[in-house]
């Protein structure tokens, strides 16, 4: 039987005639909710409301998705495209009389972790959680350490938390991994035991890593001169005074997600031949192709007036370039539109989609495609 | 112990009593095929691929009967390098170039086999098609020549600039390793990183006593050409020992290349021809027992 035929469970359930509220608990208690069924999903509510949504950023449905209520019962549903490996974050929005209440799903046990909260996360068949994004035990860890950076260029003492591979020596010299928004990384999207990981498994070079924290990202992020000066200028020969790394551009790589994505960016292009590579995740790479209605409201227009002047006068800014994003976020098209911009000026680029939306999941998710790239391992040379 | 037939030993280094050893190749060892060594016998063990793993070797040493003893390679490599910071510094700077060396290579390799593919795409002419497709196999070899006339230029370099086989901690550790090989019957190459084993056995000059006992990598380094492969696609590495001549040792080979694409494989062989490509399966024992690469890619 194929997807298309197959007989929704909601849609058994309704067939069954007039339901009472055990039939209900038993059918709930016979499913995950939401209940995947090849490529199509349904998502469910129970409870008293007048309406019930869901509440998404998907990128080409409409934001919000009404539930109908399933006759002589409290159940609501929807049933929605959910495409092979997707991964889906959302909310519910109730109304009661006047009353609106956004919740995460109580009837989905999964749940997405971000700095501006929490919600639910549903997943679409063939979707796999990262098992190198688990802790290993057989991994050994890498030693983290916390820093302060003096900086006049942002007039304040940054902090930074380091990344020692497990093993350090001084005598080698590693690769130097850059990466903004250093506390949400370690956090939301488990770098330091993907790290741990992908470096005991031979797919990833040992690296030291500089996790940065930001001050206001919204401005320091967003092409910020002087950014640029403390990452270039100023942390880089710091942290090469201290550490054995590599002194060559190919051993450092810049990386962010979102507007981080757009500092590590405007960093390189601001010392074009510092950085061997970049490593680009849902950059907000918004630009206008002509007036200045971008819709990313006043934030946004230093992002937007460098992508533009980027974009009208593209040139080299590191050797390989790794630009990752979902195609549920409506960073999409910016990130689409980049990827021949940034080949164009001859440097290698290498660019991954994923079913997934704006969140640091999908970020985890793609670090081991961008970062083997950057910084391959030793696995060529390896034969146990 | 399974020997290694005659012709297929053709060693270029002389090993200590001036005879050439007798090498017995294994397949991986994923499930351990080796036997114990005859009563009496004591090996001499290199695990110094397995990095700073080297030491975890307790089942190695239970399934060779238990006299062994561990060269332990890596560890007097590192420690060598704590001991002489300069020498220490000087190789990290080595390292660097060979890298890029390496990398520059690599991405070489890669554009010609883009070339290749679009030529077996579009050339619709079999004689022109065949012509190219004939110069495109020229070039690779050629690309192959230089890169390990580079690399082996480099190794020359840094040897005479820094003379490491003169060096104190090198030679303390020589003259140890030396005396392990002296009372060993065999010399055990466990496979792991094939360019940290093949650095640790020229610093520390191991000479084989009169067997070696070699897998995966292990067995790599004693060919004349070490060829790294990987998610299909091949790149030369460097020199190898040489006792194993006119051979390209390929173990793993099912998880690395396209063993399904006769028309890649065939260009394989053909690229490292006259040397013989030979895939080392699981429970393989004795080079013959491995499958050759035979030029029209099929497995003999």
């Amino acid at each position: 039987m194929t997807d298309s035929t197959r007989r929704l469970a909601i849609n058994r359930l309704k067939d069954r005639g007039p339901l009472d509220a055990g039939a209900v608990d038993r059918f709930l208690a016979r499913h995950e909710v939401p209940i995947v069924e090849g490529r199509r999903c349904t998502f469910l509510f129970r409870g008293e409301a007048d309406e019930v949504w869901v509440r998404h950023r998907v990128l080409g449905l409409p934001d919000r998705l009404p539930l109908r209520r399933l006759r002589g019962t409290d159940l609501w549903s929807v049933v929605l495209e959910l495409p092979e490996s997707s991964r889906v974050e959302y909310q519910l929005e109730v109304r009661r009389g006047e009353h609106y209440e956004h919740l995460n799903d109580p009837l989905n046990p999964h749940r997405s972790h971000s700095p501006v909260g929490s919600s639910s996360v549903v997943f679409g068949t063939g979707y796999v959680d990262p098992e190198w994004a688990q802790h290993d035990p057989e991994a050994r860890q890498g030693e983290m350490a916390e820093v302060a950076v003096p900086s006049r260029a942002l007039r304040r003492d940054a902090r930074v938390t380091l990344y020692l591979p497990a093993r350090f020596r001084r005598t080698r010299a590693y690769p130097l991994l850059l990466v903004h928004d250093g506390p949400d990384y370690l956090q939301y999207a488990a770098a330091r035991t993907v790290l741990d990981n992908l470096v005991h498994r031979d797919d990833v070079a040992e690296v030291v890593a500089a996790f940065l924290h930001p001050g206001d990202r919204l401005v320091e992020y967003a092409d910020s001169t002087a950014h640029a000066r403390f990452v270039t200028g100023e942390l880089l020969p710091w942290l090469e005074r201290r550490f054995p790394l590599t002194s060559q551009p190919s051993g450092r790589c810049l990386m962010g997600a979102s507007f981080g994505a757009v500092a590590a960016l405007s960093t390189a292009y601001r010392s074009p031949d510092t950085y061997g590579s970049l490593l680009l995740q849902s950059g907000s790479f918004v630009f206008t192709d002509i007036g200045s209605d971008h819709g990313g409201g006043p934030v946004f227009d230093p992002v937007v007036r460098f992508t533009n002047r980027y974009r009208a006068r593209p040139r080299p800014v590191a050797d390989r370039v790794f630009v990752s994003c979902g195609v549920y976020e409506p960073l999409i098209v910016p990130n689409r539109s980049m990827v021949p911009v940034l080949s164009g000026t001859g440097m290698r680029v290498r660019y991954v989609e994923s079913r997934d939306g704006h969140s640091w999941e999908n970020w985890r998710d793609r670090l081991r495609d961008g970062l083997s790239w950057v910084f391959p391992g030793p696995r060529k040379y390896v034969y146990e | 112990m399974t020997e290694a037939p005659a012709g297929e030993r053709a060693p270029t280094e002389a090993p200590a009593e001036g005879r050439a050893p007798t090498v017995t190749v294994l397949g991986p060892q994923r499930r351990p095929t080796i036997a114990p060594l005859p009563a009496g016998t004591v090996a001499a063990t290199v695990t110094a691929g397995w990095r700073e793993r080297e030491a975890d070797d307790a089942e190695l040493n239970s399934l060779l009967g238990g006299r062994t003893a561990n060269l332990r390679l890596h560890a007097r490599w590192q420690d060598v390098l704590e001991a002489d910071r300069d020498l220490a510094t000087a190789e990290v700077n080595h390292r660097a170039v060979l890298e890029e060396l390496q990398d520059l290579y690599a991405l070489r390799v890669e554009q010609h086999e883009r070339a290749v593919e679009a030529i077996r795409r579009s050339a619709t002419r079999p004689r022109t098609k065949n012509a190219a497709l004939a110069d495109a196999e020229e070039t690779l070899r050629l690309l192959d020549a230089q890169h390990l006339a580079r690399t082996a230029e480099a190794r020359a370099d840094f040897d005479a600039a820094w003379r490491p086989g003169d060096r104190e901690a090198v030679l303390r550790h020589r003259a140890e390793v030396g005396a392990l090989l002296r009372d060993a019957g065999v010399l055990v190459l466990a496979g792991g990183h094939v360019g940290v084993l093949l650095h640790v056995l020229r610093l520390f000059a191991v000479t084989p006593p009169g067997e070696v006992l070699a897998w995966s990598a292990g067995a790599m380094v004693l060919t004349d050409r070490v060829v790294l492969f990987t998610d299909g696609r091949a790149e030369a590495y460097a020199a190898g020992l040489g006792l194993l001549g006119g051979t390209v040792l390929l173990p793993h080979a099912r998880r690395r290349l396209p063993m399904d694409d006769p028309v890649r494989l065939g260009a394989l062989a053909r690229r490292f021809a006259p040397a013989t490509c030979v895939v080392l399966d699981d429970g393989v024992k004795g080079l013959r027992q491995g499958r050759v690469v035979r030029p029209d890619g099929r497995l003999g």
